[in-house]
């Protein structure tokens, strides 16, 4: 075929318009994802969601059972034993919880109480940081949340994660699931998954599931509000958070 | 040049036909870990890389090491390595793809690997760290190719390859050093987050890479009658000896940091592998062997009597290699994640699946080292 200008024209036209959609398509992905979302009309709404935990009420293991409970039995979270176990909401000892804050002599109190663990929901996330694909992502009221559907599984949120927060999928997850909830996706092998705060709860104007289930012992709401309930627990009580020392401005905090 | 490759005698396709065996082999059991998960791996909650990621981080430092070929003689026209230079970036070459199919195969989802392309994220070190990878190995296989050619012909190589191969210069030191940064910038991981990683990771590789090379310059010399060129040899294993005492001098500054802090954040992964923690000491014995034969390589790499010794050099240059592999490779990943983020310890050692699928990587990288040298050398020893 022979080429003359008009020809060539019309290719370079057509393949400009082609690179232009691609970029166009590139940069669209680029924006946060809450961007290209309406919300609920009832739906809960804060400047920064954050969880303060009354660690005096609670005062055995059987305590954080139904908190437990609620949240892996509502997402779906397969129970898997051995060292390749996945889980969202769990519990640990003051020593394991807070290892910068080692102290030898301990009130036999704090030394015997247990610690709920979660996501921490960061301010300054490091799994965001090195998450290649945007995968995990921070929304604008500070929910640190994932989409199964673009993680590659390539583990480096859980490299990053100072919590220990984050669980792999090193299978399909399916059969560990004693009853499944049709309300929320199971997830499939090879992906990385942890607490969302229950961010498909508040959409339907609900409380995450394990402040529901804890009948007051944890207090969830707007860190930005000095009138909200979190902040006048905040204010009135001393709470330490994980790891504050690495600047990742932890939103879950810790009633002493 | 392509047809060099399929001519050659008995050996070659023997070595050729063993090779293709060992892929065959990982194949397998890569198409199983594809089907199961990552449930065939040892790895954990808590150890969550293992033996591949290792393996990539010791492949790009020999990737990285070709530019101890191409700067000297690239950019100070050190005239006695334009027979070796090309032998350099044809094994960064198979070491790339190797680097590469080590991330696809730790990769939970490895059919979306190209969402790393399409969603772009500038904050993340892999994104970086995919990008001068590739940069690099196009870099090697233009540069390598184009020069090899100018030589077939009877003519100068052309004066954008000399661009390009100064251009790959950087992108050598960059591809380490952006592989360390995958480790030194996570929060919460005190043996990684170390300002001196990335140094720590290009004296490595500016030692244990041109080892590799040697070790197999040497098999080629035997099997081809191509000579390597005396000076040249004693010239690379210099740079062997210098990169290895930097390797050894950097890894003593992280043990005093450590132990003269007495911050036990610091200290506890190095405590780790040297004795063990909390009852666990599954990489003891190679640490110290590592440790061993760091130190036993530079006593014979250090004297140039024994350095130029042919069998004494080869035999260093294999315990350099050895250690420097379980220092980088397992030492540095596995120490990183023990103890875990609630001061545990969950130990790590690869499965049988692992180690079948890495040994397929590997083979399949000595086929691309293989085939290209052998076309290097037919080219070479035709003009000559």
């Amino acid at each position: 075929m022979k080429t003359n200008r008009r020809h060539f024209l019309k290719v370079a036209g057509v393949t400009a318009l082609g690179l232009a959609a691609g970029a166009g398509t590139a940069a669209a992905s680029y924006l946060p994802h809450y961007d290209h979302v309406t919300p609920n009309h009832d739906h809960l709404v804060a400047g920064r969601w954050g969880m303060a935990i009354d660690t005096r009420k609670f005062h055995s293991k059987e305590d954080f059972l139904p908190l437990v409970q609620a949240c892996h039995k509502d997402h779906n979270v397969p129970t898997i034993p051995g060292k390749q176990e996945v889980k969202w909401l769990w519990t640990d000892s003051f020593h394991h919880s807070f290892p910068t804050e080692p102290n030898e002599f301990l009130s036999e109190d704090i030394h015997h109480r247990s610690f709920l663990l979660m996501c921490n929901h960061c301010k300054n996330p490091p799994c965001v940081r090195v998450c290649p694909t945007q995968a995990t992502y921070k929304r604008a009221d500070g929910i640190v949340i994932m989409d199964m559907h673009r993680c590659i599984g390539c583990r480096f949120c859980m490299a990053g994660c100072p919590y220990g927060s984050r669980s792999f999928n090193f299978q399909d997850p399916r059969p560990f699931i004693a009853e499944q909830n049709k309300e929320y996706p199971t997830r499939m092998k090879g992906v990385v998954e942890k607490c969302n705060f229950c961010a498909e709860r508040l959409a339907e104007g609900k409380l995450p599931a394990c402040v529901e289930a804890s009948e007051g012992k944890l207090i969830f709401g707007d860190l930005e509000n000095p009138e909200s309930e979190i902040r006048q627990a905040l204010a009135e009580n001393y709470t330490i958070r994980r790891k504050p020392d690495l600047g990742t401005d932890p939103s879950v905090f810790y009633i002493i | 040049m392509l047809e060099y490759a399929l001519k050659g005698d008995k050996k070659y396709w023997m070595w050729i036909g063993f090779l293709g065996l060992l892929i065959c082999i990982g194949a397998y059991n890569y198409l199983q870990q594809f089907q199961e998960g990552l449930v065939l791996t040892n790895m954990s909650r808590d150890v969550s890389w293992g033996f591949y990621v290792a393996q990539l981080t010791y492949l790009v430092g020999v990737a990285a090491s070709g530019v101890m070929l191409v700067l000297p003689y690239y950019l100070h026209d050190y005239k006695k390595f334009g027979n070796l230079v090309v032998f350099g970036e044809f094994m960064a070459i198979g070491a790339i793809v190797m680097c590469l199919l080590f991330v696809v195969v730790d990769l939970g989802q490895p059919l979306r690997m190209l969402n790393v392309v399409l969603h772009p994220t500038l904050n993340s070190v892999l994104f970086w760290d995919a990008t001068v990878l590739n940069g690099y190995m196009i870099l090697n296989i233009v540069v390598g190719w184009a020069s090899l050619e100018a030589q077939k012909k009877g003519v100068p190589y052309a004066k954008w390859v000399k661009i390009l191969a100064i251009v790959s210069v950087p992108f050598a030191f960059s591809i380490h050093t952006v592989t360390a940064f995958l480790y030194a910038g996570i929060p919460g991981r005190h043996f990684w987050l170390t300002a001196i990683l990335a140094a720590r990771f290009l004296s490595s590789a500016f030692c244990a890479g041109p080892a590799i090379m040697l070790l197999a310059l040497f098999a080629m010399e035997k099997t081809t009658k191509f000579e390597l060129g005396k000076e040249a040899v004693q010239t690379l294993t210099r740079i062997i000896a210098y990169a290895m005492v930097f390797n050894v001098f950097f890894f003593g500054l992280e043990l005093f940091t450590a132990f003269y802090s007495q911050i036990p954040g610091h200290m506890h992964s190095i405590v780790y592998l040297f004795s063990g923690l909390e009852g666990h000491h599954a990489m003891v014995p190679y640490f110290w062997a590592a440790a061993f034969m760091a130190i036993l390589s530079l006593c014979l790499l250090i004297p140039s009597t024994t350095r130029n010794c042919k069998p004494v050099l080869i035999f260093a240059l294999i315990i350099l290699i050895a250690a420097t592999w379980i220092d980088k490779g397992m030492g540095l990943v596995v120490a990183g994640f023990i103890p875990n983020m609630f001061e545990g310890v969950t130990e790590y050692m690869p499965s049988s699946t692992e180690l079948l699928i890495s040994m397929g990587i590997y083979a399949i990288g000595t086929l691309i080292v293989t085939v290209l040298w052998k076309i290097a050398v037919s080219v070479k020893q035709e003009a000559a």
